[in-house]
Protein backbone atom coordinates (compact mmCIF):
# COMPACT_ATOMS: atom_id res chain seq x y z
CA UNK A 1 0.00 0.00 0.00
CA UNK A 2 2.70 2.29 0.78
CA UNK A 3 4.79 1.57 -2.32
CA UNK A 4 1.79 2.50 -4.57
CA UNK A 5 0.77 5.55 -2.58
CA UNK A 6 3.43 8.09 -4.46
CA UNK A 7 2.75 6.56 -7.37
CA UNK A 8 -0.92 7.23 -6.99
CA UNK A 9 -0.49 10.75 -6.00
CA UNK A 10 1.94 11.58 -8.68
CA UNK A 11 -0.46 10.42 -11.37
CA UNK A 12 -3.33 12.44 -9.32
CA UNK A 13 -1.29 15.61 -9.97
CA UNK A 14 -0.33 14.53 -13.33
CA UNK A 15 -4.43 14.16 -14.28
CA UNK A 16 -5.21 17.31 -12.51
CA UNK A 17 -2.61 19.70 -14.53
CA UNK A 18 -4.27 17.43 -17.88
CA UNK A 19 -7.51 18.36 -16.75
CA UNK A 20 -6.37 22.19 -15.74
CA UNK A 21 -4.95 22.45 -19.22
CA UNK A 22 -7.82 21.48 -20.90
CA UNK A 23 -10.27 23.53 -19.34
CA UNK A 24 -7.46 26.52 -19.53
CA UNK A 25 -7.19 25.47 -23.54
CA UNK A 26 -11.26 26.25 -23.60
CA UNK A 27 -11.22 29.88 -21.55
CA UNK A 28 -8.05 30.97 -24.04
CA UNK A 29 -9.04 29.24 -27.48
CA UNK A 30 -11.01 32.99 -28.54
CA UNK A 31 -8.19 34.91 -27.61
CA UNK A 32 -5.46 32.63 -29.26
CA UNK A 33 -7.78 32.13 -32.18
CA UNK A 34 -8.32 36.24 -32.15
CA UNK A 35 -4.56 37.07 -32.31
CA UNK A 36 -3.72 34.47 -34.57
CA UNK A 37 -6.16 36.24 -37.25
CA UNK A 38 -5.16 39.18 -36.56
CA UNK A 39 -1.37 38.39 -37.47
CA UNK A 40 -2.75 36.78 -41.39
CA UNK A 41 -3.17 38.50 -44.36
CA UNK A 42 -6.67 37.48 -46.14
CA UNK A 43 -6.13 34.54 -48.43
CA UNK A 44 -4.06 32.95 -45.50
CA UNK A 45 -7.20 33.17 -43.29
CA UNK A 46 -9.09 31.29 -46.09
CA UNK A 47 -7.19 28.64 -47.55
CA UNK A 48 -7.46 25.10 -45.95
CA UNK A 49 -4.68 24.26 -44.06
CA UNK A 50 -4.70 26.28 -40.84
CA UNK A 51 -1.19 27.71 -39.00
CA UNK A 52 -1.25 29.06 -35.96
CA UNK A 53 1.43 31.54 -36.37
CA UNK A 54 0.96 32.98 -39.94
CA UNK A 55 3.31 31.55 -43.04
CA UNK A 56 3.09 35.70 -44.23
CA UNK A 57 3.45 38.50 -41.24
CA UNK A 58 0.55 40.46 -41.92
CA UNK A 59 0.09 41.79 -38.37
CA UNK A 60 1.68 45.56 -39.07
CA UNK A 61 -1.11 46.03 -42.18
CA UNK A 62 -3.85 44.91 -39.89
CA UNK A 63 -3.57 46.45 -36.69
CA UNK A 64 -3.19 49.91 -39.23
CA UNK A 65 -5.95 49.13 -40.99
CA UNK A 66 -8.33 48.97 -37.21
CA UNK A 67 -6.53 51.90 -35.89
CA UNK A 68 -7.63 54.01 -39.15
CA UNK A 69 -10.31 53.01 -40.52
CA UNK A 70 -12.35 53.14 -37.10
CA UNK A 71 -11.16 55.30 -34.48
CA UNK A 72 -10.28 52.51 -32.11
CA UNK A 73 -7.95 54.54 -29.98
CA UNK A 74 -10.92 57.39 -29.79
CA UNK A 75 -13.19 54.40 -28.41
CA UNK A 76 -10.94 53.52 -25.47
CA UNK A 77 -10.47 56.79 -24.28
CA UNK A 78 -14.20 57.27 -24.86
CA UNK A 79 -14.70 54.28 -22.48
CA UNK A 80 -12.32 55.46 -20.25
CA UNK A 81 -13.78 58.84 -19.76
CA UNK A 82 -17.08 57.47 -19.84
CA UNK A 83 -16.60 54.97 -16.94
CA UNK A 84 -14.43 57.55 -14.80
CA UNK A 85 -17.26 60.08 -15.16
CA UNK A 86 -19.82 57.28 -14.19
CA UNK A 87 -17.93 55.93 -10.90
CA UNK A 88 -16.49 59.26 -9.25
CA UNK A 89 -20.52 61.42 -9.53
CA UNK A 90 -21.49 57.80 -8.01
CA UNK A 91 -19.02 58.08 -5.42
CA UNK A 92 -20.12 61.55 -4.90
CA UNK A 93 -23.53 60.94 -4.89
CA UNK A 94 -23.93 57.48 -2.95
CA UNK A 95 -20.99 57.69 -0.51
CA UNK A 96 -23.07 60.55 1.23
CA UNK A 97 -26.30 59.11 1.31
CA UNK A 98 -24.68 55.53 2.28
CA UNK A 99 -22.73 57.37 5.30
CA UNK A 100 -26.29 59.25 6.37
CA UNK A 101 -27.87 55.29 6.09
CA UNK A 102 -25.55 53.61 7.88
CA UNK A 103 -24.76 56.55 10.82
CA UNK A 104 -27.27 58.73 10.97
CA UNK A 105 -30.65 59.49 12.76
CA UNK A 106 -33.44 61.15 10.52
CA UNK A 107 -37.00 60.49 10.25
CA UNK A 108 -37.31 58.68 7.17
CA UNK A 109 -34.13 56.90 7.53
CA UNK A 110 -35.48 53.34 7.15
CA UNK A 111 -38.27 54.12 4.54
CA UNK A 112 -34.75 55.17 2.78
CA UNK A 113 -33.57 52.54 2.65
CA UNK A 114 -36.36 49.70 1.72
CA UNK A 115 -36.73 52.07 -1.26
CA UNK A 116 -33.18 51.46 -2.02
CA UNK A 117 -33.60 48.04 -1.55
CA UNK A 118 -36.50 48.12 -4.01
CA UNK A 119 -34.42 49.48 -6.43
CA UNK A 120 -31.76 46.78 -6.38
CA UNK A 121 -34.90 44.56 -7.72
CA UNK A 122 -35.31 46.63 -10.73
CA UNK A 123 -33.05 45.34 -13.94
CA UNK A 124 -31.32 48.18 -15.46
CA UNK A 125 -32.76 47.22 -18.95
CA UNK A 126 -36.59 47.58 -17.71
CA UNK A 127 -35.63 51.20 -17.73
CA UNK A 128 -34.37 51.83 -21.44
CA UNK A 129 -37.29 53.13 -22.85
CA UNK A 130 -38.17 56.29 -20.22
CA UNK A 131 -34.09 56.84 -20.06
CA UNK A 132 -34.31 57.32 -23.78
CA UNK A 133 -37.40 59.25 -23.67
CA UNK A 134 -35.95 61.96 -21.08
CA UNK A 135 -32.93 62.40 -23.03
CA UNK A 136 -34.75 62.85 -25.78
CA UNK A 137 -36.77 65.43 -24.24
CA UNK A 138 -33.34 67.28 -23.18
CA UNK A 139 -32.17 66.77 -26.29
CA UNK A 140 -29.17 65.07 -24.69
CA UNK A 141 -29.61 61.93 -27.02
CA UNK A 142 -26.25 60.79 -28.61
CA UNK A 143 -24.02 62.12 -26.22
CA UNK A 144 -21.16 61.82 -23.68
CA UNK A 145 -24.41 63.04 -21.27
CA UNK A 146 -26.89 59.91 -23.13
CA UNK A 147 -23.89 57.08 -21.93
CA UNK A 148 -23.30 58.45 -18.03
CA UNK A 149 -26.61 60.22 -17.00
CA UNK A 150 -28.08 56.95 -16.68
CA UNK A 151 -25.84 55.38 -14.21
CA UNK A 152 -24.89 58.26 -12.04
CA UNK A 153 -27.52 57.04 -8.97
CA UNK A 154 -26.53 53.27 -7.93
CA UNK A 155 -28.94 51.59 -5.61
CA UNK A 156 -26.57 48.77 -5.53
CA UNK A 157 -23.40 51.60 -4.89
CA UNK A 158 -25.56 52.84 -2.06
CA UNK A 159 -26.14 49.52 -0.54
CA UNK A 160 -22.96 47.63 -0.63
CA UNK A 161 -21.33 51.33 1.42
CA UNK A 162 -23.92 51.42 3.70
CA UNK A 163 -22.95 47.57 4.55
CA UNK A 164 -19.39 48.31 5.13
CA UNK A 165 -19.65 51.77 6.85
CA UNK A 166 -21.95 50.18 9.67
CA UNK A 167 -18.80 47.95 10.13
CA UNK A 168 -16.99 51.03 10.80
CA UNK A 169 -16.90 51.77 14.74
CA UNK A 170 -19.20 55.07 16.00
CA UNK A 171 -16.52 55.91 18.58
CA UNK A 172 -14.19 56.93 15.39
CA UNK A 173 -17.08 59.02 14.25
CA UNK A 174 -17.37 60.26 17.66
CA UNK A 175 -14.07 61.07 18.31
CA UNK A 176 -13.98 63.18 14.88
CA UNK A 177 -16.79 65.15 16.29
CA UNK A 178 -15.46 65.94 19.44
CA UNK A 179 -12.41 67.42 17.09
CA UNK A 180 -14.66 69.24 15.80
CA UNK A 181 -15.04 68.31 12.24
CA UNK A 182 -18.40 68.58 10.51
CA UNK A 183 -20.48 65.45 9.24
CA UNK A 184 -19.26 66.02 5.71
CA UNK A 185 -15.58 66.32 6.91
CA UNK A 186 -16.34 63.39 8.39
CA UNK A 187 -17.61 61.57 5.56
CA UNK A 188 -14.82 62.79 2.91
CA UNK A 189 -11.71 62.71 5.57
CA UNK A 190 -12.18 59.49 7.51
CA UNK A 191 -15.08 57.53 6.09
CA UNK A 192 -13.95 57.64 2.53
CA UNK A 193 -10.13 56.36 3.35
CA UNK A 194 -11.32 53.39 5.89
CA UNK A 195 -13.41 51.91 3.42
CA UNK A 196 -10.82 51.94 0.67
CA UNK A 197 -11.23 48.28 -0.04
CA UNK A 198 -15.01 48.68 -0.29
CA UNK A 199 -14.73 51.65 -2.69
CA UNK A 200 -11.62 49.41 -4.84
CA UNK A 201 -14.53 46.79 -5.00
CA UNK A 202 -17.07 48.83 -5.93
CA UNK A 203 -15.28 50.89 -8.48
CA UNK A 204 -13.82 47.55 -10.66
CA UNK A 205 -17.65 46.39 -10.53
CA UNK A 206 -18.66 49.64 -12.12
CA UNK A 207 -15.64 50.38 -14.57
CA UNK A 208 -16.19 46.51 -16.26
CA UNK A 209 -20.15 46.78 -15.76
CA UNK A 210 -20.01 49.96 -17.56
CA UNK A 211 -16.82 49.34 -20.27
CA UNK A 212 -18.15 46.08 -21.24
CA UNK A 213 -22.14 46.90 -21.33
CA UNK A 214 -23.54 47.31 -24.85
CA UNK A 215 -27.18 47.37 -24.14
CA UNK A 216 -27.42 51.14 -23.63
CA UNK A 217 -24.60 52.64 -25.59
CA UNK A 218 -26.56 50.68 -28.68
CA UNK A 219 -29.33 52.75 -27.65
CA UNK A 220 -28.19 56.11 -26.78
CA UNK A 221 -25.37 56.72 -29.14
CA UNK A 222 -25.24 56.59 -32.92
CA UNK A 223 -21.70 58.68 -33.53
CA UNK A 224 -18.76 56.72 -34.13
CA UNK A 225 -16.95 59.71 -32.17
CA UNK A 226 -18.60 59.29 -28.66
CA UNK A 227 -18.98 55.15 -29.07
CA UNK A 228 -17.26 52.94 -26.22
CA UNK A 229 -15.46 50.10 -27.08
CA UNK A 230 -17.90 47.65 -26.95
CA UNK A 231 -20.55 49.61 -29.85
CA UNK A 232 -17.25 50.80 -31.22
CA UNK A 233 -16.28 47.17 -32.57
CA UNK A 234 -19.75 46.58 -33.84
CA UNK A 235 -19.44 50.05 -35.84
CA UNK A 236 -16.55 48.53 -37.04
CA UNK A 237 -17.29 45.03 -38.29
CA UNK A 238 -20.64 47.01 -40.04
CA UNK A 239 -17.59 49.30 -41.66
CA UNK A 240 -16.28 48.62 -44.91
CA UNK A 241 -13.12 47.73 -43.42
CA UNK A 242 -14.19 45.44 -41.09
CA UNK A 243 -15.02 43.18 -43.63
CA UNK A 244 -11.35 42.13 -43.50
CA UNK A 245 -11.41 39.46 -41.10
CA UNK A 246 -7.48 39.75 -40.03
CA UNK A 247 -8.27 43.65 -39.19
CA UNK A 248 -12.03 43.06 -37.81
CA UNK A 249 -9.44 40.57 -35.16
CA UNK A 250 -7.22 42.88 -35.00
CA UNK A 251 -9.64 45.69 -33.91
CA UNK A 252 -11.43 43.29 -31.55
CA UNK A 253 -7.58 42.58 -30.01
CA UNK A 254 -7.28 46.05 -29.44
CA UNK A 255 -10.74 46.75 -27.81
CA UNK A 256 -10.57 43.65 -24.98
CA UNK A 257 -6.94 44.14 -24.05
CA UNK A 258 -6.89 47.06 -21.91
CA UNK A 259 -9.11 45.36 -19.29
CA UNK A 260 -7.53 42.44 -19.52
CA UNK A 261 -3.79 43.79 -18.96
CA UNK A 262 -5.38 45.61 -15.99
CA UNK A 263 -6.93 42.27 -14.77
CA UNK A 264 -3.36 40.60 -15.38
CA UNK A 265 -1.38 43.54 -13.24
CA UNK A 266 -3.76 43.11 -10.47
CA UNK A 267 -5.60 40.18 -10.33
CA UNK A 268 -6.27 39.94 -6.48
CA UNK A 269 -8.07 43.36 -6.35
CA UNK A 270 -10.16 42.77 -9.57
CA UNK A 271 -11.11 38.96 -8.37
CA UNK A 272 -11.52 40.60 -4.80
CA UNK A 273 -13.68 42.86 -5.95
CA UNK A 274 -15.99 41.31 -8.63
CA UNK A 275 -16.50 38.10 -6.05
CA UNK A 276 -17.34 40.42 -2.91
CA UNK A 277 -19.78 42.68 -4.54
CA UNK A 278 -21.63 39.56 -6.53
CA UNK A 279 -21.97 38.34 -2.83
CA UNK A 280 -23.47 41.44 -1.08
CA UNK B 1 -33.21 73.85 45.25
CA UNK B 2 -36.59 74.45 44.15
CA UNK B 3 -38.55 71.95 42.45
CA UNK B 4 -38.75 74.00 39.56
CA UNK B 5 -34.72 74.50 39.16
CA UNK B 6 -34.24 71.06 39.24
CA UNK B 7 -36.46 70.26 36.67
CA UNK B 8 -35.19 73.62 34.72
CA UNK B 9 -31.80 71.24 35.10
CA UNK B 10 -33.02 68.65 34.01
CA UNK B 11 -35.01 69.78 30.77
CA UNK B 12 -31.77 71.89 29.84
CA UNK B 13 -29.52 68.43 28.57
CA UNK B 14 -33.18 66.88 27.31
CA UNK B 15 -33.50 70.37 25.24
CA UNK B 16 -29.63 70.24 23.64
CA UNK B 17 -29.84 66.53 22.76
CA UNK B 18 -33.38 67.21 20.96
CA UNK B 19 -31.04 70.17 19.34
CA UNK B 20 -28.24 68.00 18.61
CA UNK B 21 -31.00 65.45 17.29
CA UNK B 22 -32.42 68.20 15.07
CA UNK B 23 -29.02 68.70 13.30
CA UNK B 24 -28.72 65.43 13.37
CA UNK B 25 -31.89 64.89 10.95
CA UNK B 26 -30.48 67.78 9.08
CA UNK B 27 -27.47 66.92 7.69
CA UNK B 28 -28.60 63.21 7.12
CA UNK B 29 -31.59 65.16 5.08
CA UNK B 30 -28.90 67.05 3.32
CA UNK B 31 -26.69 63.93 2.65
CA UNK B 32 -29.39 61.97 0.97
CA UNK B 33 -31.11 64.76 -0.83
CA UNK B 34 -28.96 64.21 -4.07
CA UNK B 35 -29.37 60.47 -3.65
CA UNK B 36 -32.89 60.59 -3.15
CA UNK B 37 -34.12 62.90 -6.16
CA UNK B 38 -31.72 61.06 -8.59
CA UNK B 39 -33.49 57.77 -7.31
CA UNK B 40 -36.71 59.45 -7.33
CA UNK B 41 -35.96 60.70 -11.12
CA UNK B 42 -33.69 58.44 -12.62
CA UNK B 43 -35.28 54.59 -10.92
CA UNK B 44 -38.96 54.96 -9.27
CA UNK B 45 -40.07 57.69 -11.66
CA UNK B 46 -38.75 55.71 -15.07
CA UNK B 47 -40.32 52.47 -14.24
CA UNK B 48 -43.56 53.92 -12.76
CA UNK B 49 -43.28 55.93 -16.86
CA UNK B 50 -42.95 52.19 -17.80
CA UNK B 51 -45.91 50.99 -16.50
CA UNK B 52 -47.79 53.81 -17.37
CA UNK B 53 -46.31 53.51 -21.52
CA UNK B 54 -47.50 49.82 -21.36
CA UNK B 55 -51.40 51.13 -21.42
CA UNK B 56 -50.57 53.39 -24.16
CA UNK B 57 -50.52 52.81 -28.07
CA UNK B 58 -47.46 55.37 -28.03
CA UNK B 59 -44.59 55.43 -30.59
CA UNK B 60 -41.17 57.10 -29.65
CA UNK B 61 -41.47 60.33 -32.00
CA UNK B 62 -44.98 60.35 -32.20
CA UNK B 63 -47.17 63.34 -30.33
CA UNK B 64 -49.76 61.79 -29.62
CA UNK B 65 -50.99 58.73 -28.09
CA UNK B 66 -54.34 57.13 -26.55
CA UNK B 67 -54.93 54.79 -23.64
CA UNK B 68 -55.12 51.01 -25.24
CA UNK B 69 -55.74 49.56 -21.47
CA UNK B 70 -54.08 45.87 -21.79
CA UNK B 71 -54.18 46.25 -25.25
CA UNK B 72 -50.69 45.75 -25.25
CA UNK B 73 -50.38 42.77 -23.39
CA UNK B 74 -53.24 40.85 -25.45
CA UNK B 75 -51.21 41.42 -28.15
CA UNK B 76 -48.25 40.12 -26.53
CA UNK B 77 -50.09 37.25 -25.63
CA UNK B 78 -51.13 36.12 -28.91
CA UNK B 79 -47.27 36.89 -30.23
CA UNK B 80 -45.41 33.94 -31.14
CA UNK B 81 -42.28 35.28 -31.10
CA UNK B 82 -43.13 36.70 -27.69
CA UNK B 83 -43.02 33.14 -26.82
CA UNK B 84 -40.94 32.28 -28.54
CA UNK B 85 -38.26 34.36 -26.96
CA UNK B 86 -39.31 33.57 -23.27
CA UNK B 87 -39.11 29.60 -23.68
CA UNK B 88 -35.53 30.79 -25.18
CA UNK B 89 -34.58 32.44 -22.33
CA UNK B 90 -35.25 29.34 -20.27
CA UNK B 91 -34.05 27.22 -22.89
CA UNK B 92 -30.85 29.19 -22.33
CA UNK B 93 -30.56 29.60 -18.75
CA UNK B 94 -31.40 25.59 -18.21
CA UNK B 95 -28.04 25.14 -20.33
CA UNK B 96 -26.02 27.70 -19.52
CA UNK B 97 -26.73 26.90 -15.24
CA UNK B 98 -26.03 23.67 -15.47
CA UNK B 99 -23.01 24.03 -17.72
CA UNK B 100 -21.04 26.80 -16.05
CA UNK B 101 -21.98 25.78 -12.67
CA UNK B 102 -20.70 22.41 -13.25
CA UNK B 103 -17.53 23.32 -15.39
CA UNK B 104 -16.93 25.98 -12.72
CA UNK B 105 -16.98 23.52 -9.65
CA UNK B 106 -14.72 21.13 -10.91
CA UNK B 107 -11.97 23.77 -12.40
CA UNK B 108 -12.29 24.95 -8.97
CA UNK B 109 -11.67 21.67 -7.04
CA UNK B 110 -8.91 20.83 -9.42
CA UNK B 111 -7.57 24.44 -8.98
CA UNK B 112 -7.64 24.19 -4.96
CA UNK B 113 -6.45 20.31 -4.65
CA UNK B 114 -2.62 21.50 -4.72
CA UNK B 115 -0.74 24.89 -5.01
CA UNK B 116 1.25 24.14 -8.22
CA UNK B 117 0.45 26.94 -10.88
CA UNK B 118 -2.53 27.69 -8.50
CA UNK B 119 -2.64 31.62 -9.28
CA UNK B 120 -1.72 30.76 -13.42
CA UNK B 121 -4.90 28.49 -13.85
CA UNK B 122 -6.83 30.73 -11.72
CA UNK B 123 -6.46 34.17 -13.78
CA UNK B 124 -6.39 31.97 -16.94
CA UNK B 125 -9.83 30.93 -16.45
CA UNK B 126 -11.14 34.01 -15.19
CA UNK B 127 -10.00 36.05 -18.72
CA UNK B 128 -13.23 35.42 -19.93
CA UNK B 129 -14.98 36.85 -17.19
CA UNK B 130 -12.70 40.29 -18.19
CA UNK B 131 -13.46 40.34 -21.50
CA UNK B 132 -15.84 42.57 -23.35
CA UNK B 133 -18.20 40.47 -24.80
CA UNK B 134 -19.34 42.07 -28.10
CA UNK B 135 -16.08 41.82 -29.23
CA UNK B 136 -15.63 38.19 -28.41
CA UNK B 137 -18.91 37.74 -29.82
CA UNK B 138 -17.43 38.84 -33.11
CA UNK B 139 -14.15 36.56 -32.49
CA UNK B 140 -17.13 33.06 -31.19
CA UNK B 141 -18.43 34.40 -35.06
CA UNK B 142 -15.37 33.47 -36.49
CA UNK B 143 -15.03 30.41 -35.10
CA UNK B 144 -18.11 29.30 -35.93
CA UNK B 145 -17.86 30.02 -39.22
CA UNK B 146 -19.00 27.36 -41.48
CA UNK B 147 -15.84 27.23 -43.40
CA UNK B 148 -12.99 29.03 -42.26
CA UNK B 149 -14.03 28.61 -38.52
CA UNK B 150 -11.94 26.52 -35.97
CA UNK B 151 -14.78 24.49 -34.83
CA UNK B 152 -15.69 23.03 -38.09
CA UNK B 153 -11.80 22.60 -39.44
CA UNK B 154 -11.54 20.69 -36.20
CA UNK B 155 -14.13 18.97 -37.40
CA UNK B 156 -12.95 18.15 -40.58
CA UNK B 157 -9.51 16.96 -38.91
CA UNK B 158 -11.79 13.93 -37.70
CA UNK B 159 -13.52 13.57 -41.08
CA UNK B 160 -16.78 15.41 -39.97
CA UNK B 161 -18.29 17.87 -41.55
CA UNK B 162 -19.98 20.35 -39.92
CA UNK B 163 -22.51 22.86 -39.89
CA UNK B 164 -23.47 26.61 -39.97
CA UNK B 165 -24.18 26.59 -36.52
CA UNK B 166 -25.37 29.92 -36.26
CA UNK B 167 -27.57 30.01 -39.26
CA UNK B 168 -29.24 26.50 -38.18
CA UNK B 169 -32.48 26.70 -36.75
CA UNK B 170 -31.01 23.77 -33.95
CA UNK B 171 -27.78 24.51 -33.04
CA UNK B 172 -28.07 29.09 -33.16
CA UNK B 173 -29.35 28.73 -29.28
CA UNK B 174 -26.99 25.86 -28.26
CA UNK B 175 -24.05 27.98 -30.20
CA UNK B 176 -24.95 31.14 -27.97
CA UNK B 177 -25.30 28.68 -24.89
CA UNK B 178 -21.69 27.58 -25.17
CA UNK B 179 -20.52 30.94 -25.42
CA UNK B 180 -22.31 32.26 -22.18
CA UNK B 181 -20.61 28.99 -19.85
CA UNK B 182 -17.18 30.09 -21.87
CA UNK B 183 -17.85 33.50 -20.29
CA UNK B 184 -18.99 32.67 -16.85
CA UNK B 185 -17.63 29.70 -15.43
CA UNK B 186 -14.47 31.43 -14.24
CA UNK B 187 -16.38 33.24 -12.25
CA UNK B 188 -18.39 30.74 -11.13
CA UNK B 189 -14.90 29.01 -10.38
CA UNK B 190 -13.72 31.85 -8.12
CA UNK B 191 -17.32 32.35 -5.92
CA UNK B 192 -16.28 28.47 -5.19
CA UNK B 193 -12.37 28.99 -4.56
CA UNK B 194 -13.44 31.17 -1.63
CA UNK B 195 -16.48 28.41 -0.46
CA UNK B 196 -13.63 25.71 -0.74
CA UNK B 197 -11.04 28.06 1.08
CA UNK B 198 -13.66 28.61 4.22
CA UNK B 199 -14.19 24.79 4.74
CA UNK B 200 -12.19 23.89 8.19
CA UNK B 201 -9.37 21.19 7.57
CA UNK B 202 -10.51 19.52 11.11
CA UNK B 203 -13.08 18.46 9.20
CA UNK B 204 -11.04 16.71 7.04
CA UNK B 205 -9.23 15.29 9.69
CA UNK B 206 -12.02 13.86 11.18
CA UNK B 207 -12.69 12.32 8.07
CA UNK B 208 -9.57 11.04 7.94
CA UNK B 209 -10.03 9.53 11.51
CA UNK B 210 -12.89 7.82 10.50
CA UNK B 211 -11.23 6.25 7.19
CA UNK B 212 -12.40 8.32 4.24
CA UNK B 213 -9.46 9.31 3.28
CA UNK B 214 -9.53 8.89 -0.05
CA UNK B 215 -9.94 11.71 -2.77
CA UNK B 216 -13.73 11.10 -3.51
CA UNK B 217 -14.51 9.84 0.15
CA UNK B 218 -13.41 13.36 0.67
CA UNK B 219 -15.62 14.93 -1.56
CA UNK B 220 -18.29 13.13 -1.28
CA UNK B 221 -18.45 13.32 2.96
CA UNK B 222 -16.49 16.71 3.68
CA UNK B 223 -16.26 19.31 0.43
CA UNK B 224 -19.46 18.90 -1.62
CA UNK B 225 -21.94 19.15 1.25
CA UNK B 226 -19.94 21.90 3.20
CA UNK B 227 -20.21 23.85 -0.49
CA UNK B 228 -23.81 23.44 -0.43
CA UNK B 229 -25.20 27.27 0.14
CA UNK B 230 -22.08 28.56 -2.13
CA UNK B 231 -23.48 25.92 -4.56
CA UNK B 232 -26.98 27.69 -4.41
CA UNK B 233 -25.78 30.94 -4.77
CA UNK B 234 -23.69 30.44 -7.64
CA UNK B 235 -26.43 28.76 -9.14
CA UNK B 236 -28.81 31.63 -8.08
CA UNK B 237 -26.22 34.40 -9.37
CA UNK B 238 -25.65 32.19 -12.96
CA UNK B 239 -29.37 32.25 -13.81
CA UNK B 240 -30.31 35.79 -13.15
CA UNK B 241 -27.38 36.42 -15.14
CA UNK B 242 -28.29 34.08 -17.77
CA UNK B 243 -31.38 35.46 -18.03
CA UNK B 244 -30.23 38.74 -18.97
CA UNK B 245 -28.72 37.24 -22.36
CA UNK B 246 -28.51 40.04 -24.09
CA UNK B 247 -24.59 40.74 -26.15
CA UNK B 248 -23.83 37.66 -27.87
CA UNK B 249 -27.67 37.06 -29.33
CA UNK B 250 -27.66 40.90 -30.56
CA UNK B 251 -24.01 40.83 -32.10
CA UNK B 252 -24.10 36.90 -33.86
CA UNK B 253 -27.97 35.81 -34.29
CA UNK B 254 -29.90 38.99 -33.99
CA UNK B 255 -32.47 36.06 -32.56
CA UNK B 256 -32.66 34.48 -35.58
CA UNK B 257 -32.55 32.35 -37.86
CA UNK B 258 -36.74 31.91 -37.65
CA UNK B 259 -36.70 33.03 -33.97
CA UNK B 260 -34.59 30.18 -33.51
CA UNK B 261 -32.07 32.62 -31.05
CA UNK B 262 -34.86 35.37 -29.88
CA UNK B 263 -34.44 35.94 -26.22
CA UNK B 264 -36.47 38.37 -24.19
CA UNK B 265 -33.70 41.01 -23.65
CA UNK B 266 -33.47 41.06 -27.52
CA UNK B 267 -37.06 41.20 -28.40
CA UNK B 268 -37.51 43.83 -25.63
CA UNK B 269 -34.70 45.91 -27.70
CA UNK B 270 -36.03 45.24 -31.25
CA UNK B 271 -39.84 46.01 -30.52
CA UNK B 272 -38.90 49.19 -28.50
CA UNK B 273 -35.76 50.66 -30.64
CA UNK B 274 -35.57 48.99 -34.06
CA UNK B 275 -39.38 49.03 -34.75
CA UNK B 276 -40.02 52.32 -32.03
CA UNK B 277 -43.11 50.23 -31.00
CA UNK B 278 -42.89 52.02 -27.29
CA UNK B 279 -46.30 50.84 -26.09
CA UNK B 280 -45.58 47.32 -27.29
CA UNK B 281 -42.05 47.43 -26.04
CA UNK B 282 -43.21 48.99 -22.65
CA UNK B 283 -45.73 46.03 -22.23
CA UNK B 284 -42.76 43.62 -23.03
CA UNK B 285 -40.91 45.30 -20.68
CA UNK B 286 -43.26 45.04 -17.27
CA UNK B 287 -43.77 41.51 -18.20
CA UNK B 288 -39.57 41.13 -18.37
CA UNK B 289 -39.41 43.11 -14.88
CA UNK B 290 -42.29 41.07 -13.12
CA UNK B 291 -40.46 37.88 -13.75
CA UNK B 292 -37.05 39.51 -12.94
CA UNK B 293 -38.28 41.01 -9.52
CA UNK B 294 -40.68 37.55 -8.94
CA UNK B 295 -37.46 35.57 -9.39
CA UNK B 296 -35.44 38.18 -7.19
CA UNK B 297 -37.62 37.45 -4.39
CA UNK B 298 -38.18 34.00 -4.77
CA UNK B 299 -34.24 33.45 -4.73
CA UNK B 300 -34.08 35.18 -1.86
CA UNK B 301 -36.80 33.18 -0.28
CA UNK B 302 -35.14 30.28 -0.90
CA UNK B 303 -31.67 30.50 0.02
CA UNK B 304 -32.89 32.37 3.22
CA UNK B 305 -34.65 28.87 4.02
CA UNK B 306 -31.92 26.25 2.92
CA UNK B 307 -29.42 28.75 4.70
CA UNK B 308 -31.56 28.39 7.64
CA UNK B 309 -31.96 24.69 8.01
CA UNK B 310 -28.47 23.82 7.07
Amino acid sequence: MSAHRPRRRLAGRIARHVLLVASAAFALLPFVWMVSLSLKPPDEIFQPDFHLWPQSFHGVENYRVALTAAPMLRFLLNGAFVCAVIFALQLVICVPCAYALAKLRFRGRDTLFSAVLVGLLVPPQALAIPHFVLLYVFGLLDTYAALILPWIISAFGIFLLRQFFRSIPDEIIHAARLDGLGEFEIIWRIMMPMSAPALAAFGIFSVVAHWNDLFWPLIAVRSEEISTPALGILLFRDDEAGQFLGALMAGATIIVAPLLLAFLFAQRRFIDGLATTAMK
Amino acid sequence: MSVMALAHRRARPAARRRQHQAAEATVGWLAVSPALILLICLLFGPAAAVILFSFTDWQLGASTFRFVGTENFAALWADPPFWKALINTCIYVAIVVPGTVGLGLATALLIEASPSLRGFYRAVHFLPVMSTMSAMAVVWGTMLHPSIGLVNRTLAVFGMTGINWLRDEHTALLAVALIGIWQGFGFAMVLFVSGLKAVPQQLYDAAAVDGADGLFDRLRIVTLPMLGPVTMFVIVLTASRAFEVFDSVRVLTQGGPNYASEVLLNRLYSESFDYLRTGYGAALTVVYLAIVIALTIAQARFIERRVHYS
